[in-house]
């Protein structure tokens, strides 16, 4: 379909305010007399607290308030950043206390102060006593689970949060059907989001006695309703402001530090309180990435189909719920829409542990479950002498294939599209040929794995957007979403969209990027890859209803019926011909100030999306492994995308930077770790965590296969999420080619490397 | 926010040792990027601070007339990255410089707070091992010199005395004229990292395939830095060879003092004793002049 300006490159529409720091972030807004607060943390990752004394600490001059768990609202409440839901039986774990009695991990929130200075708040910190007793920490899902082990929650048996999975089909059958049973096991790590700006916030009272709370978060709206949840008051007596934001990754997707906040401020009276965590704070107790451990079993004919596959996953999620209970659903049923494997039974557990807690995570379960899948489709390959590639290809899924599950239909699919144009880039036929004799310490290898995911939520989760658009004197209009920009470019890729439908120039388009409860339309937030499908089929039903009024509104003033109207570079035009009527901006001066028909266009709209579109993708890479210092080096990586119809090229190409960088960093590098006797952290921080830099990242090829998807506005899928879930096995099955030892466990960095080739006898 | 509770900025050399021996609390400030991480990670509290970086006789890089090279310790790692002294007589220096840190860090960090800060992993001090550095410490008692093997104590301590301020980094003719050298930084990441492992060789030759003297400065291998006595001892007189360069290889772990930690096993640190010695041998050989070994 041929687009003006949808399909464009359009510079980003915030990239001068960013580069030149105009933009400004929650840190860069001032208060008078803004307070600052600060948390005791346990040192313990088990254990209650007896006694906790903070008279020392409230006389130190400059000490506002010392607030303990006895201080703050004895309510359980859920911090996942979900839309809420009407049944009961379906809202999330309400496990949390803004301060809690019971440390449940090393870093979990028992105290907090608020003082003049953070030296005088970090003083006052070391100024609180508190008497612990150590209970049994539990620092693994097997120790967690174990008959007898200590409850982290009193309500949940084993120490299991949720185990819901599914089945369809028969596995029975299907397993006595196979010519051949292959299984493995697959184990992912923890990881941390690491995005540029750490968590921070700050919240005042208002004049009218409301709680006014600046966040740096992906989810405004929803952060309204879990504060208001959580000091126990009425929503509307909240008020979220989300400036511009630093990345979030999902772990702003989360009310991690806005509840404490708020509580700091009415315990100073309304005085601003700014609460500001550290990297370090930020990688423990924010949230982290569930680390996976599955067994998958499958049946398979002679010749690659994939008969029936039974997975069993185990899900760390932490001290507590947070997004854990519905990860391991997720992942369970997004990797579905890829492979035509008719029985599935798919058994999760997520499990609580004391470690800090996981949540929602850029694929939110996804680069687990692809990971293990694609993992497991190789070595399938292997066991029956199959190409990799064409055993995948046999067992795809086809287009108009309805999930029995989630009812969600395929109505397109590029991906053999992007297996081919994948293939083609790294130039897999001739250096397949070229490494099949390889000597040295040195070796290269290639490997590949697919992926499917989702657009949002839908049938699980609601999928309301909204979008607002006023028509200005000039011809130009403002755009307020509810959906947030956090970095990804959605505010770009909007105001593409209103641009597109109005015929306008994109400066001719102001998209208000801050998003204010009070004021802004209400949208769940920027999370599961939603927003250029969801939140963008509100954007353009509220740009066509601008448009039908301006075309209504022309027909009064030229007596030409709307219907024979369009709207083309600023003016209105025939629509047969595109021959010019009357420019825009006169039209819009008359709705402003025609002494009798006056009436400002705005438009006002929320869309309830009751559908999904699923995006396909592949990575391809090349690697060379060092086999004696265990060192893995990518040469070339690909990742090849169907996301429908790429609203802007050149922002696209950055999702898919972003994505593969950070699989890279999954797949060879990242990993938080623990003492595992006393749950203490060793590595939060950049230093010791290895993120990778611009240095470790290779030149990331991408390409797309445009598809049109018929459900989303301008044949959009999403894009967000999707770019870092094929790359880990993508490099692991590159590493499987080049060395002939299969690595089932991430990371793959150079000591573990180091000790499998050792094991393997190649060192 | 950090901690300070008094900065004072010296013009002079004097002035900075007087301030010192006034007030024994203050702390010397180079570049700051180590001390203000401890700062931050609250190792120092209530810091009283001397910054000497205004102190323009401290930052000089030159070759003195009887071929003694001699560095300021105010020098900065872009500064040495980029030194045609540096580059032409002591070119490790320069590798071991451009392999630290990122572009910002090596713009303000200093040789003398890489040394003083006396960490095993500081990217500077194995090629000053095997350079056998020497170092010049003044205070207002006087000033002494010491090779920079003595100079290290254990993890984190140097032997700066009360009052003392590192102001010149020697290296002497016979350490550098006639060497070729290598630098290797293993670490997990090409930038913004500290080593895994820094293997620092020279080595001399004599009739082209004799290797006359072998110097191998190792960083992480030990609490601080080190030196392989024994290896070095073997190589010398051999003619260069595989079997050669690995048993170097082999007898450099016998120096070493690996331990397990959680960053990295014992056996995979000898493991990569073992391998990368050899491998910057082999490049040393190469930068002395001798031949590539097949
Ligand atoms: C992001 C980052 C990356 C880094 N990467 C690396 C790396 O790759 N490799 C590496 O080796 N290091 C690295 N470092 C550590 C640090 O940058 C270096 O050790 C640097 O050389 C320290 O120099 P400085 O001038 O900043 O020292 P400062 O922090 O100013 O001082 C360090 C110590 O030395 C003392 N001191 C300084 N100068 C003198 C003097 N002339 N006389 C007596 N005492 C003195 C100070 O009192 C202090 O105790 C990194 C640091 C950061 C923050």
């Amino acid at each position: 379909m041929a687009y003006t300006i949808v399909g464009k490159s359009v510079p980003r529409i915030d990239a001068v305010a960013k580069v030149t720091g105009k933009a400004k972030y929650t840190d860069d807004f001032f208060e008078r007399d803004m307070l600052v607060g600060k948390v005791l943390r346990s040192p313990y990752a088990h254990a209650l607290v007896k006694h906790i004394d903070t008279t020392k600490a409230k006389e130190l001059p400059g000490v506002k308030a010392v607030l303990t768990y006895q201080d703050v609202p004895q309510i359980k409440f859920a911090t996942a950043g979900h839309p809420f839901n009407l049944d009961p039986s379906h809202q999330d774990k309400a496990d949390r206390l803004i301060l809690t009695g019971k440390a449940r991990f090393v870093g979990d929130a028992v105290a907090a102060v608020v003082a003049t200075d953070e030296l005088i708040a970090e003083e006052a910190l070391r100024l609180i006593e508190v008497e612990y007793e150590q209970l049994e920490a539990l620092l693994t899902s097997e120790a967690a689970m174990k008959e007898g082990a200590p409850l982290i929650h009193e309500d949940c048996p084993h120490n299991i949060l949720s185990d819901r999975g599914f089945r369809m089909g028969n596995l029975e059958e299907a397993f006595l059907a196979a010519d051949t049973v292959v299984e493995g096991e697959y184990e992912t790590s923890m990881v941390q989001h690491c995005h540029l700006e750490n968590h921070i916030s700050y919240a005042y009272v208002d004049t009218h006695d409301r709680i006014v709370i600046v966040t740096s978060t992906q989810i405004p709206h929803i952060i309204r309703r879990i504060v208001g949840q959580a000091l126990g008051i009425p929503w509307g007596r909240i008020r979220v402001i989300k400036p511009y934001v630093g990345g979030g990754f999902g772990a702003k997707q989360d009310a991690c530090l806005e509840p404490l906040t708020a509580a700091m401020t009415l315990a100073v009276g309304g005085q601003p309180v700014k609460l500001n965590y550290s990297r370090e704070e930020c990688m423990i107790d924010t949230r982290r990435r569930h680390d996976f451990k599955f067994k998958i079993k499958s049946g398979v004919t002679r010749d690659g189909k994939i008969l029936g596959m039974h997975i069993e996953a185990v899900s760390n999620t932490g001290a507590y719920a947070s997004h854990g209970h519905s990860i391991a659903g997720a992942g369970g049923s997004k990797f579905r829409y890829l492979y035509a494997i008719p029985a599935i039974k798919y058994e999760p557990k997520t499990v609580y542990t004391n470690l800090p807690v996981a949540g929602a995570m850029r694929g939110y379960g996804s680069p687990q479950m692809v990971y293990a899948l694609e993992c497991h489709i190789e070595d399938i390959a292997k066991k029956l002498n199959l190409d990799p590639i064409e055993i995948r290809r046999k067992n795809l899924i086809e287009i108009g294939h309805v999930d029995p599950l989630s009812q969600n239909k395929i109505m397109s699919s590029g991906i053999r599209e992007c297996i081919d144009k994948g293939k083609a880039l790294i130039r897999w036929e001739a250096k397949k040929e070229a490494y099949q004799q390889q000597a040295g310490d040195k070796r290269r290898g290639l490997g590949m794995a697919a992926f499917s995911y989702a657009s949002g939520t839908h049938p699980i989760g609601l999928e309301i957007a909204g979008a607002r658009i006023v028509l200005n004197q000039d011809g130009s209009v403002q755009v307020q979403i509810g959906a947030t920009e956090i970095g990804q470019g959605s505010d770009t890729v909007f105001a593409q969209m209103v641009a597109e439908v109005l015929g306008l120039p994109i400066d001719r388009v102001h998209v208000v990027s801050e998003q204010d409860t009070d004021i802004s339309p209400f949208d769940t937030g920027a999370y599961a890859s939603r927003q250029t499908y969801i939140s963008g089929m509100a954007v353009k039903k509220a740009a066509e209803e601008i448009k039908a009024k301006i075309l209504d509104f022309a027909w009064g003033l030229t007596d030409i019926p709307a219907h024979a109207l369009d709207l083309k570079e600023q003016n209105v035009v025939y629509k047969h011909s595109g021959e010019s009527v009357l420019p825009l901006a006169e039209v819009a001066l008359s709705t402003y100030y025609d002494t009798v028909f006056a009436q400002p266009i705005t438009s006002d709209v929320s869309n309830n999306a009751r559908v999904n579109a699923v995006p396909y993708g592949v990575t391809f890479a090349e690697v060379e492994v060092d086999l004696k210092t265990g060192k893995i080096e990518i040469l070339e990586i690909y990742n090849v995308h169907d996301s429908g119809t790429i609203v802007n090229p050149r922002l696209a190409e950055g999702q898919v930077h972003g994505g593969v960088s950070m699989g890279i960093g999954y797949a060879l590098s990242e990993q938080l770790l623990f003492d595992p006797k006393t749950g203490k952290p060793l590595n939060n921080n950049l230093l010791d965590y290895k993120l990778p830099t611009i240095m470790d990242t290779p030149d990331i090829g991408v390409a797309f296969v445009e598809t049109h998807e018929p459900t989303g506005s301008f044949g959009v899928k999403s894009l967000g999420e999707p770019p870092a879930l094929s790359p880990a096995p993508a490099i692991r099955n590159a590493v499987l080619d080049a060395t002939g030892v299969a690595f089932n466990q991430l990371p793959m960095n150079p000591q573990r490397v180091f000790e499998k080739l050792k094991q393997a006898g190649l060192i | 926010m950090y901690d300070i509770q008094n900065y004072q900025e010296a013009l002079t050399l004097s002035e900075a040792t007087e301030t010192l021996t006034r007030n024994p609390r203050m702390r010397i400030i180079a570049g700051g990027t180590d001390l203000l991480i401890k700062l931050h990670g609250g190792q120092i509290e209530a810091a009283e601070l001397l910054s000497i970086r205004n102190i323009e006789a401290l930052s000089h890089i030159e070759k003195r007339p009887d071929g003694v090279i001699s560095i300021g310790p105010l020098a900065t790692f872009t500064q040495m990255t980029q030194d045609p002294v540096i580059k032409a007589h002591v070119p490790i220096l320069a590798e071991a410089a451009v392999s630290m840190g990122g572009p910002q860090i090596r713009n303000i960090a200093t040789i003398g707070g890489n040394v003083c800060n006396g960490a095993t992993s500081a990217d500077s001090a194995s090629s000053l091992f095997a350079l056998e550095a020497e170092l010049v410490l003044i205070s207002s008692r006087g000033s002494r010199v010491l090779p920079i093997s003595e100079f290290y104590l254990g993890p984190g301590k140097v032997d700066l005395r009360a009052g003392e301020i590192l102001t010149e980094i020697r290296i002497l003719p016979r350490h550098y004229v006639g060497f070729g050298g290598h630098y290797i930084k293993f670490a997990m990441r090409k930038a913004m990292d500290i080593a895994t492992l820094g293997v620092a060789v020279l080595c001399k030759l004599e009739a082209g395939n004799i290797l006359a003297e072998v110097k191998i400065g190792l960083g992480v291998a030990g609490p601080t830095p080190l030196r392989c006595f024994e290896a070095e001892a073997y190589a010398v007189g051999k003619a260069v060879s595989t079997d050669v360069l690995n048993e170097v290889g082999r007898l450099a772990i016998r120096s070493a003092k690996a331990r397990t930690s959680w960053r990295a096993s014992k056996e995979y640190r000898e493991h990569l004793i073992q391998e990368l010695v050899p491998r910057a041998l082999r490049e040393a050989i190469v930068q002395a002049g001798g031949g590539e070994i097949a």
